[in-house]
């Protein structure tokens, strides 16, 4: 929870709480993530006269989550009392799921939601297709059991699919490799 | 705050309800052009990237309460939200690059249906889920190959919503073609029904290859796929797909020759639009 601060005189300790301010914002989707956690906060820059640049980048093209983010960055950032706030989209290099911090990923677990496995390696050439079930180990985040199986490739938001663990019977989510 | 319509409406204000403020996508994106590449041009190949992905996505929304199961549901959902979000950035970025300073609303929901420069693939009436599952594969396919290409485009922005849609439609990809080998190597039902489909969306696949004088310039410059190097790939994959669905490829061919993207559609599109645009044309101005 990020308290409202007054803002300091010294531009270093101006930059480094714009940043901590930034990074503590909850994604709206995942809430048991900071920004950070994601790892789709990619820059906080203090220009020294009150005005901060925040630059983000989107997990997935068409994440709704996307303009409550910018919104809430940009309302944590006014609430900590820095003026003018803007906040920009870099798209390149695209995020993938291995920004997520180890944080991020205990943080998910806890919630009982699986963290992503190492993101695929993409290959020179063609991508190649994957028809059958994917042979991937997640565990059940909620007794523990390797026995698990995909239920589906999509669920209740973009980055996540849904899993169903054999031994304690559970239906769990899972963060997507990206 | 005394007004409540004046709280909702303050963007500042974390608990939005009719908006965050921010609207655009590319927000804060560097949108210049590099040299050598017409912006006319670029603007032109941005809308039918962005009119495919909108009018597929459209038709994917169409199975919301339809669809034979809640997760086949989902995933047409997922699929149709992936393909919306890249018509935004591609739409914003037409209107950028034209300097009209048409937004991707007034791009969406303010064109009539010859102005629009979608494959007639895309905008073709819904069937039953074994011909979704031929379409989405057919579109899938042919699309994953070219946003791979256009991933090493000169131009950096669609470089970059090209490399994120490629992870993206990678899924959509091997979800129809789950689909298709399923319901091919099924019941003689489940067969019959995706044969069947496949038969119908076949005649649009020539089209999908042929390209546009505005793709073949962007293509010359370095900034655009030409569609007819995707055909090899596309083959190979189809071929994998009906392989393990031991089904046959149709063996209808339409030369189909600048149709959607010269702007002529069949009167599904002007149904659909029909559809898509009548709350934007009934408030005209109004945001969301």
């Amino acid at each position: 929870m990020v308290s409202p601060r007054a803002r300091s005189g010294a531009p270093g300790r101006e930059a480094s709480s714009a940043w901590e301010v930034a990074r503590a914002v909850l994604d709206p989707e995942l809430p048991m993530l900071t920004l950070d956690d994601l790892g789709i906060l990619r820059g906080v820059e203090e220009t020294g006269d009150g005005s901060v640049v925040v630059t983000v980048t989107p997990t997935y093209s068409g994440c709704p989550a996307m303009a409550a983010i910018r919104a809430d960055l940009s309302a944590a950032l006014r609430a900590a009392g820095y003026a003018d706030v803007e906040v920009r989209t870099v798209l390149t290099p695209a995020w993938t799921t291995d920004w997520i911090t180890e944080e991020g990923r205990r943080r998910l677990a806890d919630a009982g939601v699986a963290p992503p496995g190492q993101a695929p390696a993409r290959r020179s050439g063609p991508v190649p297709l994957t028809l059958g079930p994917v042979r991937r180990s997640v565990g059940c985040p909620r007794c523990g059991s390797g026995d698990t199986e995909e239920v589906s490739r999509f669920g209740s938001t973009a980055c996540k699919d849904l899993w169903r663990c054999r031994a304690c019977r559970e239906p769990f989510e899972h963060v997507k490799e990206l | 705050m005394a007004d409540a319509y004046e709280a909702i409406n303050d963007a500042d204000d974390p608990r939005w309800a009719y908006g965050t403020g921010f609207a655009d996508p590319l927000a804060g994106v560097d949108t210049r052009l590099p040299g050598g590449v017409d912006a006319r041009d670029l603007s032109a190949y941005c809308l039918m990237l962005g009119d495919d992905a909108l009018v597929m996505s459209h038709r994917l929304q169409e199975w919301c309460t339809h669809a034979p199961e809640l997760e086949e549901e989902v995933a047409l959902a997922n699929i149709a939200l992936d393909l919306l979000g890249q018509a935004r950035l591609l739409l914003s970025r037409a209107g950028a690059a034209d300097g009209s300073g048409r937004d991707e609303d007034a791009l969406a929901f303010l064109r009539g249906p010859e102005e629009f420069r979608n494959v007639r693939l895309a905008e073709a009436e819904n069937g039953d889920f074994g011909q979704e599952m031929a379409r989405l594969l057919v579109f899938a396919t042919w699309r994953l190959a070219l946003l791979d290409r256009l991933a090493s485009s000169r131009d950096p922005v669609l470089a970059a919503v090209a490399a994120k849609g490629v992870k993206e439609v990678a899924y959509h990809r091997d979800y129809a073609a789950g689909w298709v080998v399923r319901l091919g190597d099924g019941t003689p039902y489940s067969r019959e029904r995706v044969t069947e489909g496949l038969a119908a969306v076949w005649p649009d696949v020539a089209e999908l290859f042929v390209p546009h004088e505005v793709e073949a310039r962007l293509a010359r410059a370095g900034a655009g796929v030409d569609p007819a190097t995707l055909r090899e790939e596309f083959d190979d994959v189809i071929g994998q797909v009906l392989t393990a669905a031991t089904l046959t490829r149709p063996s209808t061919t339409v030369a189909g020759s600048g149709l959607g993207r010269g702007g002529d559609h069949t009167p599904a599109l002007t149904r659909l639009l029909d559809e898509l645009q009548s709350v934007a044309r009934a408030h005209q101005g109004a945001t969301w």
